[in-house]
This record gives C-alpha cells, structure tokens and sequence, in this order.
C-alpha cells in the first residue's frame, strides 16, 4: 500500500453488502475510507481486519442524508488521502417497508433522504476531485425493487429506482471529464436486509431464482470492483446482479 | 489609497486572467473583463464549473452554489472575489 494506491469511498460500509465491497476494493489494492452512520464498533472491525491483512483503510462518522455531515466526511477523508479520490460508492441504505394504505410520510422521507439524497449529496462531494483529476468512477447500488418493484416497498424502490436515474444523468454530465457513473442492482443477497424477511417469502423467493440460491455480498462487491477497476468503456449501465431473477 | 486599490485590483485581474488561461486553455488577451466564458471564451457548463473551484482555491474562498451561478464573465469573477476579500 503506498500513497500512489487509488482511494475508494464506500458509503454504509460497516455491515452486509457495503462492508463487502470495501472488503473487496481493499483486496484490490485501494486505500477504502468506510463511511458509517451508526454502527461505530462493526465499522472498526472491518478496518482492522483490512489492515490485518495488509490493506490500509479507515472509518469515518456520518449520516449521508445531511448536507453538515457529507461535507465533513469528504474534508475528513480528502484530508486523510491528500485530495485524492478514484471511486464513489453509494451504498448506504435502509428500508421502512409498509403497504401504501400505511405508509408514514416520515417513513417515506427516512428512505428518500438516506438512500437517494444521500447519493446525490456524496457524488456532488466527489465530483469536486474528480473533475480536478480528470477521472472518477461513481457507482450507485440500487435494487432489482427499484426496476422490478415490490408489494410493501414503495419508498424503497422509488428511492433506488431514482437511483437509476441518477446514475444515467450523471454518466452523460461527466462523462466529457472521465468520470463514469453505473449502478449494480442486486437481487436477494444474504444480508442483514434479507435475513429479516420472513421464512415464507424467502422460500418463495428462492423458488423464483433460476440459479436457485440467494447471492453472497461478495458477488455484488466483485462486480463494483470490476466496473471500477476493469470496466473503462462502460458508464451509464445499470446491472443485475440476481441469478437469474429478471427471466 | 486609490493607487494601492487600483494596483490591487490589477493584480486580482492578473490573477484571475492566469486561472482562466489555464482552465480554458486559451490566449491571455482575449480573457478581457467583458468577456463572457462560455459565450466568449468556449467554456461549456463543467469548464465555468471547475472554473469557480480553481477561483475558490486560489483565494481560499467558499462561493455558494447560488453566487457560482452568476459568475459568467471575468469582470463578475473580478467583483466577487474582490467584494469577498474585501470583506
């Protein structure tokens, strides 16, 4: 690890799917500053284990869907990697599921705040250096709810398919700069997210899933790893990651 | 006093000419106060973008997104940061 190593940002890294990618970029050779909202003690775990294994990473506070707080966390971390940033993660994420007929409004804007504005408030942080450095990768995880939709998940998916939008004006906005913009759609993917369902809908579910199995956080973060480090042609793509789920 | 804001001003204007030569890649006499970056001097909308943030760090300012909005020419440039640095 040297200060020549490219940086990653992984929003809501401290758990499930978001700690699996810095896991990944780490392994791929990138400094990761891991963005945490809450879960102080998980987000120093997964640090240690990076640097355990040789990899340089480092936890940072802050609640995405606060403009206060996106600002430090970008000072923070700029200050920390010398200005440097090569990839955006936007994957800091929550759900208040709820049938339309019962759904709060507080719930709806808890979800909208965090999981789309928080996304555009980080890629407008990061846009700053990466203008400067004439390159950049943006990546937004979304969902297959936000193409696919999902009884009980209308504040979800409307955030994760506003996700989808995002990420195709992004693409064409910096694109003239070297900066791409793609999003990873996951389908049902172990996680703390999946785990809470309840045992009839994940039988369901897996009946459903042509490969028969739900995915592991890992096969989600190799892709974000791929379309960051391997993938220069592409921006603007949105891409399943669901087994087969879409079939 | 005029004659130290008068050079003041020059040298701001200097400045601010060299940031936009270099930004837009173009010849130091046409970056004249009147002109227009994006009518005048070939800046698309991401070139007067990245323009406020060099502006920004050369004077170790934070110009809100409303203010950046209305900083199209150089003689708008030349008053803000004047006004800012002023201040």
């Amino acid at each position: 690890m040297t200060v020549e190593s490219p940086v990653a940002l992984v929003t809501g890294a401290s758990r499930g799917i978001g700690r699996s990618i810095a896991e990944a970029f780490a392994a791929s050779g990138y400094r990761v500053a891991l963005n945490y909202a809450q879960s102080e003690a998980s987000a120093a775990e997964v640090v240690a284990g990076i640097c355990s294994r040789g990899g340089d990473a480092r936890a940072f506070r802050a609640d995405v869907s606060s403009a206060a707080d996106v600002t430090t966390l970008f000072g923070e971390v700029l200050t920390w990697t010398g200005q440097r940033l090569d990839v955006l993660v936007n994957n800091a994420g929550l759900t208040r599921d709820g049938l339309l007929a019962r759904l709060s409004e507080e719930a709806w804007d808890t979800v909208l705040d965090t999981n789309l504005k928080g996304a555009f408030l980080c890629s407008k942080a990061a846009a700053r250096p990466m203008l400067r450095q004439r390159s950049g990768c943006i990546l937004n995880i979304s969902s297959i709810v936000g193409l696919d939709g999902q009884l009980g998940q209308a504040s979800y998916a409307a955030s994760k398919a506003g996700l989808v939008g995002l990420t195709a004006a992004l693409a064409k906005e910096l694109a003239s700069r070297n900066i791409r913009v793609n999003a990873v759609a996951p389908g049902f993917i172990d996680s703390d997210m999946t785990q809470a369902l309840d045992e009839p809908l994940r039988r369901a579910m897996l009946e459903r899933i042509p490969l028969s199995r739900f995915g592991e956080p890992s096969e989600v973060a190799d892709l974000c790893v791929f379309l960051a480090a391997r993938a220069p042609y592409v921006t603007g793509q949105v891409i399943r990651v669901d087994g087969g789920l879409h079939l | 006093m005029a004659e130290t804001e008068t050079l003041s001003g020059t040298e701001l204007f200097e400045r601010i000419r060299a940031i936009v030569v270099e930004k837009l890649g173009v010849n130091a006499d046409v970056v004249t106060p009147e002109a227009s970056f994006q009518e005048d001097l070939g800046a698309d909308s991401l070139d007067t973008v990245e323009l406020v943030m060099a502006v920004e760090e050369a004077f170790d300012l934070q110009i809100p997104d409303e203010a950046a909005e209305g900083l199209t020419t150089v003689a708008s440039v030349l008053a803000y940061v004047e006004a800012q640095t002023k201040a």
